[in-house]
């Protein structure tokens, strides 16, 4: 057969691999600028976590009570805290440690939730029923005070907070899995998959699996904003991380009761480098799943 | 007719703005609708037939806009018209359906309501009388019983019944032109003969013009006055339905007709002239029988049946049907070599059983046996890792569906090679399947793209060399052309056979096009009901058939008049 549609030389030759990925991520970065600025804002982020107690020009911890409740000046960026520890030091140190849980926990509810979500859709019957009624277990419970009994259970360990953040995340990332799957049981590709010698738990994993990972990316990056809220709330009231160490949620906490005598900037700070956090992985939910489905680089 | 045209399209040019720069949609479009005319537009995907539509209508995307040239429509220029006017004029001076009944129908909303709410639309209809009309209008688009199908949801209704619901919200308001994107596209070839006669014969009745957009030369010439032919986003041709077969003009009409399958010719008369080489001779065959299917039944269990307090429920259980049979005791061979045609209207069971014999699907009773073996008896989940899988294999219906978005051109061919095929170093791998592609004829630089980069004739390529990769003894065709355009089933129809007789496969072509059937299958089997109506040599069925049944469906083919 030598008959060559004319079409097929209309299409310019695509290079294959991380090259056209990394492309594509420029091109979906450039085109967006919403997009783009939420990267950079990310990519501050990273930066900040792994090199923050490197940059940050005091000791996060140590207190000097001559220099305490100062305003923002240009010593003290974000002025001090009560015990005279340098706020702007223990923004920047805290990152890390708000970061870690957010990707851990979200990491841990995507490989957990996502599995399940997909056996469930996949296989149905059993399968689908308890992970459904896990999920509904969970739902059946205000989130964050479920959380809050998690923690105070198993005892306020940064792995219990990640732990917790991931359980009341389940049953978002189970369903959206469950119902993405089981529309593509039965699409053609799967039928094809089985065809050709494919086992089902060969078609869940590298068929269903690649195909929702955009979504779930969506999720993801919804889902991270999420988390660090969650962190940082669970902080707030005392059930998170244990002060003296930097942590949004607890900076919030110490400076909540100062706003009132005056000393704004001791909540202030924190509590804006957390809204910058959410608001950055809200933003790059939609970028994120431009770059990983293939069929949007056109 | 009359002088002024009811709509005049002149040097039409759309444009889309895209990420690589604009695309001229259609170039330079120059097409009349006399009052009381049918115009047929007929071309294949991307040949900007749609888009000439939606620029009539003004419902061209936002990156769409009209470049150059004017739409008169009865002295009105639609181009610069306010969209309040359109408003107006949509629905009420001019109408369109679309390809898909069932999705231009609102799921949730009783069909009677659905035609009120565009008769109050337009004020034809008061609260008062609205039902009456509504019913009215059930009642000319010949549906049985309307005062309770008035009642009915779109999805209580079939494919065909739904485009007469559409049909009749088109024509409510009784436009002057009406748009029929393809309208007939995905119904059984019965059905579509109805909707299409019934289309003309209330359009003619009262004298209206129709724009009919169709992939079908047949169709355009059994229904159309005039046939426009475009390609490539420009008019190439226009000319009375008549002529157009007996003189066509452009060498891109000439092609189009040879590609269209009818009646007396054989696969090589369907490619442009010069470029066919003689058709392999008829593989002898050995006549064992490779498939051999008896007593095949297929029953599901009915709604009813499902819920288990329906059981308990008065009445719930006696007099309640039995399980509904899909496929109903049949029996068939296929031999060695020989290629046989399953053919049907949507519901008749082919399907179902070309599931069952690719073991996709478990059998209720009977017996299927490949080779001397009853394949039948192994479930269906446990036949993926059995030693016959590669020897059974598919091409499905559709070429995008049916390959995985995220693997590119050559992974989905080396699927099988390293599941099924024991290779598992990817040179090897990527060898046969650089083979493989040069036999179904698909440039080996493609192999590295997803199936979003290939056109529709491509991945069909890409499916076909999937399927034959492991060498299967029995691949199971699921009409591997009804998505794809005429010419590129012309190409895709000559590369099975030859692929066939260079590989000696037998295939089971299932199909509801008795005509691309008879091109490619030596025998052809008949289906209703989930039962074989008619059986028997390809050429007989189709010219002497004995069954009521078999002579419906060839009837209802449209003829171009030859």
């Amino acid at each position: 057969m030598s008959a060559t549609p004319s079409r097929e030389a209309a299409i310019p030759r695509q290079s294959a691999g991380w090259s056209a990925t990394l492309s594509h991520a420029r091109h979906v970065i450039g085109e967006n600028p919403v997009t783009g600025f939420s990267f950079g804002l990310l990519a501050l982020l990273i930066f900040l976590a792994m090199f923050g107690p490197l940059l940050a020009p005091f000791d996060p911890l140590a207190s000097d009570t001559a220099a305490a409740l100062q305003a923002p000046t240009a010593r003290h960026l974000f002025g001090t805290d009560q015990l005279g520890r340098d706020i702007f030091s223990r923004v920047i140190v805290a990152t890390r440690l708000d970061m870690a849980i957010a990707i851990f926990s979200v990491a841990l509810v995507f490989v957990v939730g996502g599995l399940a979500g997909i056996a469930a859709g996949f296989f149905g019957g059993w399968t689908d029923r308890i992970v459904g009624r896990i999920g509904d277990t969970i739902m059946a419970f205000p989130l964050f005070v479920l959380a809050m009994g998690i923690v105070a259970a198993l005892g306020n360990t940064v792995t219990n907070i990640i732990i917790a953040t991931a359980i009341i995340n389940f049953p978002l990332y189970a369903r959206i899995a469950r119902t993405e799957a089981s529309i593509r049981r039965d699409a053609g590709y799967v039928m094809a998959a089985r065809l050709t010698g494919n086992s089902d738990l060969r078609i869940a994993l590298t068929t269903i699996m690649p195909n929702i990972l955009p979504l779930m990316m969506v999720q993801m990056s919804l889902t991270m904003g999420y988390a660090i809220l969650n962190a940082a709330g669970l902080s707030f009231i005392g059930l998170g991380v244990r002060p003296p160490t930097p942590e949004w949620g607890i900076m919030v906490a110490e400076g909540a009761g100062s706003i009132i005598s005056g000393e704004w900037w001791i909540a202030l700070f924190p509590g804006l480098a957390l809204m910058v956090a959410v608001f950055c992985f809200n933003l790059i939910g939609d970028g994120l799943r431009d770059i990983v489905d293939p069929s949007r680089r056109t | 007719m009359s002088a002024v045209p009811l709509l005049d399209i002149s040097g039409l040019t759309v444009e889309f703005a895209t990420r690589r720069g604009v695309v001229t949609a259609i170039q330079r479009v120059d097409i009349s609708v006399a009052k009381g005319e049918t115009v047929g537009i007929v071309g294949e995907s991307g040949s900007g037939k749609s888009v000439t539509s939606y620029a009539v209508m003004r419902i061209l995307d936002r990156a769409g806009r009209v470049a150059e040239g004017s739409i008169a429509f009865s002295g009105l220029d639609l181009t610069h018209a306010p969209e309040s006017e359109l408003r107006d004029l949509r629905g009420r001076e001019m109408s369109m359906i679309f390809q898909n009944p069932r999705a231009a129908l609102n799921p949730i909303r009783k069909v009677g309501h659905q035609i009120e709410d565009v008769l109050r639309q337009h004020a034809r209809a008061g609260s008062g009388d609205a039902r009456e009309k509504a019913i009215e209008a059930l009642l000319q688009v010949r549906i049985q019983r309307p005062e309770e199908r008035y009642d009915a949801y779109p999805f209580e209704l079939s494919g065909g019944m739904c485009q007469r619901v559409v049909i009749a919200l088109a024509l409510a308001c009784r436009p002057e032109l009406l748009i029929a994107d393809e309208p007939t596209t995905g119904l059984d070839v019965t059905t579509q003969k109805a909707v299409m006669d019934l289309l003309v014969d209330l359009t003619r009745d009262r004298g209206m013009s129709t724009i009919l957009i169709t992939h079908d030369l047949g169709l355009a010439a059994a229904y159309c006055d005039k046939v426009i032919v475009m390609e490539k986003g420009r008019v190439v041709e226009t000319a009375a339905a008549r002529d157009i077969f007996t003189r066509p003009a452009h060498p891109y009409t000439r092609k189009l007709m040879r590609a269209t399958p009818r009646p007396g010719i054989t696969l090589r008369d369907l490619l442009p002239e010069g470029e066919a080489s003689p058709l392999p001779p008829p593989t002898s065959g050995d006549k064992t029988p490779l498939l051999k299917v008896e007593n095949l039944v297929k029953e599901y269990p009915r709604p009813d049946q499902r819920n288990p307090i329906a059981r308990f429920m008065p009445g719930g259980k006696a007099g309640a049907p039995g399980p509904f049979r899909a496929v109903d005791g049949i029996s068939f061979e296929v031999a060695r070599g020989e290629s046989v045609g399953l053919v049907g209207e949507s519901g008749c069971g082919k399907s179902t059983t070309s599931m069952m014999v690719m073991r996709l699907l478990d059998k209720t009773s009977g017996q299927i046996m490949f080779n001397g073996q009853d394949i039948g008896a192994l479930a269906a989940r446990d036949f993926a890792r059995h030693p016959l899988r590669s020897k059974i294999q598919m091409v499905f219906q559709d070429p995008t569906d049916s390959l995985n978005p995220r693997y590119t051109a050559a992974r989905a061919i080396m699927d099988p090679l390293y599941r099924l095929g024991g290779q598992s170093s990817s040179g090897t791998a990527r060898a046969r399947c650089e083979e493989l592609a040069r036999l179904v004829g698909l440039p080996a630089d493609l192999l590295d793209r997803f199936p979003h980069q290939l056109s529709g004739g491509q991945k069909a390529r890409v499916g076909i060399a999937r399927a034959i990769a492991l060498e299967p003894e029995l691949v199971i065709l699921d009409e591997p052309t009804a998505a794809l355009d005429v010419s590129v089933q012309a190409v895709v129809l000559n590369l099975l056979a030859d692929l066939k007789s260079t590989l000696g496969m037998s295939y089971l072509f299932v199909s509801h096009d008795l005509h691309v059937v008879q091109l490619l299958c030596d025998r052809v089997i008949v289906m209703n009901g989930g039962r074989i109506i008619e059986e028997g040599a390809a050429s007989d069925v189709l010219e002497r058939p004995q069954a009521d049944y078999t002579r419906q469906l060839i009837s209802a083919i449209p003829h171009p008049p030859v």
